[in-house]
């Protein structure tokens, strides 16, 4: 028999820490352990994403479970030399907590891991995306054997009682979706997998089809059962490049094993899986709007209903599915309803995964059970606010969330409280604020975003956010007018009641959320021409106070000759050159100019 | 109120009353059941709805957010309100948000008056426009004869977009770029003259704005008439003289022939004539191709030629079925290629200083006028082309009354006309007119009865046969809209149609829904303006081409014989493939 | 290969847990002195030895782990042989010969080699 190996050598190779340099650290590891004789005694497993993409590339040496963080290719020898070959842990690669400086050697004992609950994501990180074997020795396929050896009814049954609800942000209950679809009346049926995530900042989606790519084909399968579809299709956006290449990987094996095609795991069940590649319009999120792209047409949504669950792809019944929804689908059936649903809280079941962006320290993605609190997630697992700055606001839910305060805090996020308070789950995009973040920019931002992705098909979502960001545009570059707050609560409030689909349905939440819990920070901007958090360049204003020493270091640093003023005598920026790039107050020696 | 009792129904209630309706309706067509006409924009009759100007929506208990009531299926137990303070202000702003990138030149816009943003903005009681900002800034398409696209007073309601795919199957317009840089425009922003586009000019019917709009050339008319050197004839197609009423509020259904002739000799034309008496010539010259090809074995089935649209569309699109085209000349290009000759003749008058005006239902005459292999007379046959909105125009640019004008009659010889060419302006109406000619000239037997009814109405496509005797059976085939001819043509190529006679008409109901008609247009005006057609027929004293006493006149003393060698030369032309349209 | 049965995933599934145990934490641990004076007396050549004899025994749930020095130098090669809720036995100047004999009796069978041991913690 074999050596097995004594260690695996787990490297992230995640869309994040491959961007950081993890795909030279596998060759070099497999080359330096070659040299030394071991190649037979440490395997290399590049692995899907570990979620702390903040701290990438991460290497995980087991069987310690010893986890290194910001491995740089010049790191490999030592990691070779001393952990591997003298069994020595590396001091200076592992993790250091943000909050006590404290470094932890282990994997488990990190705060950002502690409080999570990976469910979805537990394979991530954990095996070999690109080995079917790994991913059945997880339990793997164990879920679709299950749901054969059941009825159809009884597998939608299980997932209703599982309390599993949409993870692509409208939350609709996954099971009572199955059902519609398996009512619906149709000879062919399509099950369809919306993978194209396209939040600013979440790439929870991403992750798994990278790191866990059976996990969807499984949960589709189960999902093809359910419904009496005998034919899926995975949107992915064509930005996804591993993603794509993962999951054709894990569809080739699939059939090659039996677990895809035809008369699945010797049942008389059949399932194909195809893959589309999106062109990346954000749009295309929206289901009717994405069977349109499958279909071939331009990406536009269509009123409903009808609904997809009774005319879908090609006017058939089809069942869609966000990612992470499915990828929640083979555990439920494997460990069964009751588990999955001991998490949670009454009416959102299971965990969500959150993607931490922003003025945090831990960026990345976290697991967590439904009803845990923003603080929790924040300062526990995001390692709080970096640079000792204050809290702000966090903006929760991509372009269709919304801003919630300080206050809300302690607020436990189910689908339910979000909405109340004014923001969503979204897909869990979850950008952190801090007091240098001004709201209305902020506000700005996202409408950017989604007037900019509008397709164009409704009137209020085309016109109505291109003036409402032509507002915001207009008060943070200092030409708010009294009146612009009105107007940009009547354009949001028609454009959420009259548009077309949830893009424009959700695209004010923003605005309406900011205007809600930093309304003085609007008025601020409009009345007083001032940015209280001292972001928006154009309300800024940089003067030179009395202790102006008179040096003239501000007046040789100024690109655009604004400021004036003798050797010695007092100096004065010329407010109507100034453009405010901030290089005087850099060079003050004296700290003589103020920016506000 | 559904009276037909094999119609599944349901009861729901709209601004509190109870109605029952279809189960198959939405909430705008329930509304109507309750006398509410709720604003729309992008919804119309004829097409595939798809809710996107969002000024039909309405509040539908339970609903999630309002609703469009054009698409919006109706349910048993359904709540709905039409006229809350958040629909009122929904429809409002949404309103505003397209008069704000909209030009602001009511006023002067060829669709004052016309416009369905115009009529919406004053039935909302629009009184200002809150938001201001950019607004897009595309260049007009002028490029082809017919049509004028001003992309800047696009609403972005796709009309024209569904009109030229599911009636025309042209898909000639699509929505491009995304967001607020949206621009409905043929493929990679060309001109439609560089495109596949027909000319029928139905976007311009549907458009409910200035968006698309017949290119006007109201003004060259009123130059030919104001100068003393020139002769200026005018012709009326068949189509005109029962829609022009509705021009000037009367309702669609009427025939105004006599009141438009008026209005016609006031607006000082020297010559006030009928392209009918063309299309009783265009009867005569097809009527013999046919017969002739019948017996002579050439190639069937012989297919019209009088619709320009049609006409663009298979050099277009099936050049390959080029030889089945009639070499007959359409009436408006025989009226103009006679006009110079045998009338200049006749009346003693310089062709060179006549100014040949046609007055036509359709856009795409405009591009036909324009092809220079159209003079046959030494001169362009048809100088100026103006639909029958233009006319109407025109007429009020004058002060005229119409509605109280006398009834006058067309000048004489070329305005004296017959049943069967009045006949023309509906889908069927050639055929019918060709059979009553074919019959009697084939058979030498004087028809019973002149009604062919299996080839009139709205329906798609129509088949009949008609027994010549002596074992030969004549089997026709009627199509409407391009859609229609497409499925004929298919039909052919596939080797699947054995008729002898196929009439092909561009535009939805034949001439009387043109794309030069006025607005509205859907199919109970196309009925009702049907009707007046074929009461006219009755009404005329001669109701076969044949027996049109002016063209007999024709015949014996200048033209010769149908399909003669004078008729050759003037009447007839021949097609050219044009797929190098197709870049 | 096509997966017919629960049985066929069963079977890939342990194969598979077999060959990534070192991911998974096991019952018994063995783990080497590899400090620089471990390696000095041979600990590389005695730690591929115990992982050819785990190998050829088809040992699961064991994992190999390494150590630094822990202060008997003179007695390395040192391993450490640590069964679930048995006291940690320390094997010195262990030489590839005795590989087989530590396993087979002490880590399988649970009776301690005692002529090799060096201490008991």
């Amino acid at each position: 028999m074999e050596m097995l190996a004594r260690a695996h050598v787990l490297v992230c190779g995640g869309t994040g820490c491959s961007s950081s340099g993890s795909k030279v650290i596998i060759p070099e590891l497999q080359k330096k352990l070659k040299d030394r004789g071991m190649e037979h005694e440490v395997k290399v497993v590049e692995t899907g994403c570990h979620g702390l993409c903040e701290m990438g590339p991460l290497v995980i040496v087991y069987p310690e479970g010893t986890f290194y963080v910001r491995v740089q290719p010049e790191d490999v020898d030592e990691i070779v030399e001393t952990h591997l070959v003298k069994g020595r842990v590396v001091e200076r690669l592992l993790y250091k907590e943000p909050k006590t400086r404290e470094t932890v050697p282990n994997y488990d004992e990190i705060a950002f891991y502690k409080k999570q609950q990976r469910y979805a994501l537990a394979n991530c990180g954990h095996i070999n995306p690109e080995s079917l074997e790994e991913y059945i020795g997880a339990d793997g396929y164990a879920g679709l054997a299950k749901a054969i050896s059941m009825t159809p009814e009884q597998v939608i049954d299980e997932i209703k009682a599982s309390g599993l609800r949409g993870r692509g942000g409208g939350g609709f209950p996954t099971g009572m979706k199955w059902q519609f679809t398996r009512a619906a009346v149709g000879d062919k049926k399509y099950v369809i997998c919306n993978a194209d995530e396209g939040d600013p900042g979440a790439f929870m989606d991403r992750s798994v089809l990278e790191g866990d790519p059976h996990r969807i084909v499984e949960g589709m399968a189960i999902c093809g059962y359910a419904v009496g579809a005998d034919e899926g299709y995975i949107y992915c956006r064509a930005e996804y490049p591993l993603a794509i290449k993962r999951l054709k990987g894990a569809i080739a094996q699939a059939e090659e094993n039996g677990l895809l095609g035809q008369g699945i795991l010797g049942s008389n069940f059949n399932f194909t899986l195809h893959i589309k590649e999106g062109a990346g319009a954000f749009v295309c999120g929206e289901e009717t709007a994405l069977i349109a792209s499958i279909e071939g047409r331009r990406g536009m949504p269509r009123p409903r209903p009808p609904f997809p669950a009774n005319s879908g792809l090609w006017g058939k019944p089809s069942n869609i599915n966000n990612v992470e929804t499915f990828a929640n689908v083979p555990a439920i059936m494997r460990d069964g309803a009751a588990h999955f649903a001991s998490l949670g809280t009454e009416t959102s079941k299971g965990t969500k995964v959150f993607a931490l962006t922003g003025k945090i320290n831990n960026t990345g993605l976290a697991e967590v059970p439904m009803g845990i609190t923003m603080r929790e997630i924040i300062y526990d697992i995001g390692g709080g606010i970096p640079d000792g700055k204050k809290f702000k606001a966090v903006q929760i839910g991509g372009p269709s969330g919304g801003c919630l305060p300080e206050q809300l805090l302690d607020l436990a996020i189910d689908y339910e409280s979000l909405t109340k308070a004014g923001a969503m789950m979204g897909s869990g995009g979850l950008v952190v604020m801090d007091e240098t973040t001004c709201m209305v920019d902020i506000a700005r931002y996202f409408l950017n975003f989604t007037q900019d992705e509008s397709c164009g098909k409704c009137t209020p979502c085309r016109e109505g956010t291109k003036r409402m960001l032509e507002i915001l545009n207009n008060i943070t570059s200092g030409n708010g007018k009294e009146g612009d707050i009105e107007k940009l609560e009547t354009l949001a409030k028609s454009i959420k009641a009259g548009s077309l689909c949830a893009l424009g349905q959700t695209a004010p939440n923003p605005v309406l959320s900011t205007l809600n819990f930093f309304r003085d920070e609007y008025e601020a901007h409009i009345k007083e021409h001032k940015c209280p958090a001292g972001a928006c360049t154009a309300l800024l204003a940089y003067t030179i106070t009395d202790k102006c020493r008179g040096c003239g270091l501000c007046k040789k640093v100024c690109p655009v000759d604004a400021i004036s003023g003798e050797i010695k005598g007092m100096h004065v920026i010329d407010q109507s050159k100034c453009i405010k790039c901030g290089a005087c107050q850099e060079k003050c020696p004296f700290k003589a100019i103020d920016r506000g | 109120m559904s009276n037909v009792t094999d119609v599944p129904t349901i009861k729901m209630t709209i601004n509190g009353r109870e109605i029952t309706v279809p189960k198959s309706y939405t909430v705008l067509e329930a509304a109507r059941e309750a006398d509410i006409d709720i604003p729309h924009l992008c919804y119309h009759p004829d097409l595939s709805h798809e809710g996107n100007c969002r000024v039909c929506v309405v509040e539908v208990q339970g609903a999630k957010s309002l609703v469009a009531s054009c698409v919006y299926p109706v349910s048993d137990g359904m709540v709905v309100r039409t006229n809350t303070p958040a629909v009122r202000e929904t429809r409002k702003t949404v309103v505003e948000l397209m008069l704000a990138n909209h030009p602001e030149d009511c006023l002067f816009c060829v669709k004052n008056q016309h416009c369905e943003l115009q009529q919406i903005a004053a039935d909302l009681g629009i009184r200002e426009v809150r938001f201001h900002g950019e607004k897009r800034d595309n260049p007009m398409d002028t490029s082809n004869p017919s049509i004028v696209r001003e992309p800047n007073k696009c609403i972005l309601c796709t009309r024209c977009v569904r009109v030229c795919s599911e009636r025309q199957s042209l898909d000639i317009y699509s929505s491009t770029n995304r967001g607020f840089d949206s621009i409905v425009q043929p493929a990679f922003g060309q001109g439609l003259d560089e495109v596949a586009c027909s000319y029928c000019g139905q976007c311009t019917t549907v458009c409910p704005t200035a968006a698309l709009t017949e290119k006007d050339d109201t003004q060259a008319v009123w130059d030919a008439i104001a100068d003393p050197d020139k002769h200026v004839v005018v012709q009326t197609a068949p189509a005109v003289r029962i829609a022009l009423g509705e021009e000037f509020g009367l309702k669609s259904g009427g025939i105004f022939t006599g009141q438009m002739v008026a209005a016609l000799r006031r607006m000082g034309f020297d010559k006030v004539f009928d392209t009918d008496f063309a299309a009783d010539l265009t009867i005569m010259e097809e009527g013999y191709e046919l017969l002739g090809r019948i017996k002579n074995g050439g190639t069937l089935p012989l297919m019209t030629s009088c619709s320009p649209g049609w006409i663009n569309f298979i050099q277009t699109n099936y050049p390959d079925m080029l030889p089945h085209l009639s070499t007959a000349k359409s009436p408006q290009q025989m009226f103009g290629a006679t006009v110079k000759t045998y009338y200049a003749e006749r009346a003693g008058v310089d062709p060179s200083k006549i100014v040949s005006v046609s007055v036509m239902p359709c856009t795409a005459k405009k591009w036909e006028a324009s092809m220079p292999k159209f003079n046959d007379s030494g001169y362009r046959d048809v100088d100026i082309v103006v639909t029958t909105r233009e006319l109407a125009r025109m007429i009020k640019s004058m002060g005229i009354d119409f509605t109280d004008l006398p009834e006058e009659d067309f000048d004489a010889p070329m305005g004296i006309s017959t049943g069967a060419a009045q006949i023309f302006g509906a889908t069927g109406g050639v055929m019918e007119a060709a059979l009553r000619t074919a019959y009697e000239v084939y058979t030498g037997k004087t028809l019973e009865k002149v009604d062919f009814c299996d080839v009139r109405g709205l329906q798609g496509i129509k088949e009949a046969s008609v027994d010549l005797g002596g074992g030969v059976i004549l089997k026709v085939a009627v199509a409407h809209t391009l859609r229609n001819a497409r499925k004929l043509l298919e039909k052919m190529r596939a080797g699947e149609a054995d008729y002898h006679f196929i009439e092909v008409m561009a535009c939805p109901g034949g001439c009387l829904g043109g794309g030069g008609q006025p607005y509205p247009i859907d199919d109970k005006v196309r009925q009702a303006r049907m009707d007046a057609i074929y009461n006219a027929d009755e009404n005329m004293k001669f109701r076969k081409s044949h027996e049109n006493p002016a063209i007999k006149e024709l015949y014996d003393t200048w033209m010769g014989k149908p399909n003669g060698e004078r008729a050759h030369h003037l009447l007839h032309t021949h097609y050219k493939a044009m797929e190098g349209r197709l870049k | 290969m096509a997966i017919k049965s629960l049985d066929d995933l069963r079977k890939i599934k342990e194969k598979a847990n077999a060959e990534s145990s070192a991911r998974h934490e096991s019952g018994t641990q063995v783990i080497v002195g590899m400090g620089t004076c471990g390696i000095a007396a041979g600990a590389r050549t005695v730690m591929t030895a115990i992982m050819d004899e785990i190998a050829k025994r088809g040992l699961k749930d064991v994992s190999v782990m390494q150590t630094g020095c822990i202060g008997m130098c003179q007695k390395e090669p040192l391993v450490d042989i640590v069964r679930p809720g048995e006291e940690r036995i320390t094997y010195g100047n262990v030489k590839p010969a005795d590989v087989p004999r530590i396993i087979s009796e002490h880590l399988v069978n649970g009776r301690i080699v005692s002529d090799l041991v060096v201490a008991k913690l």
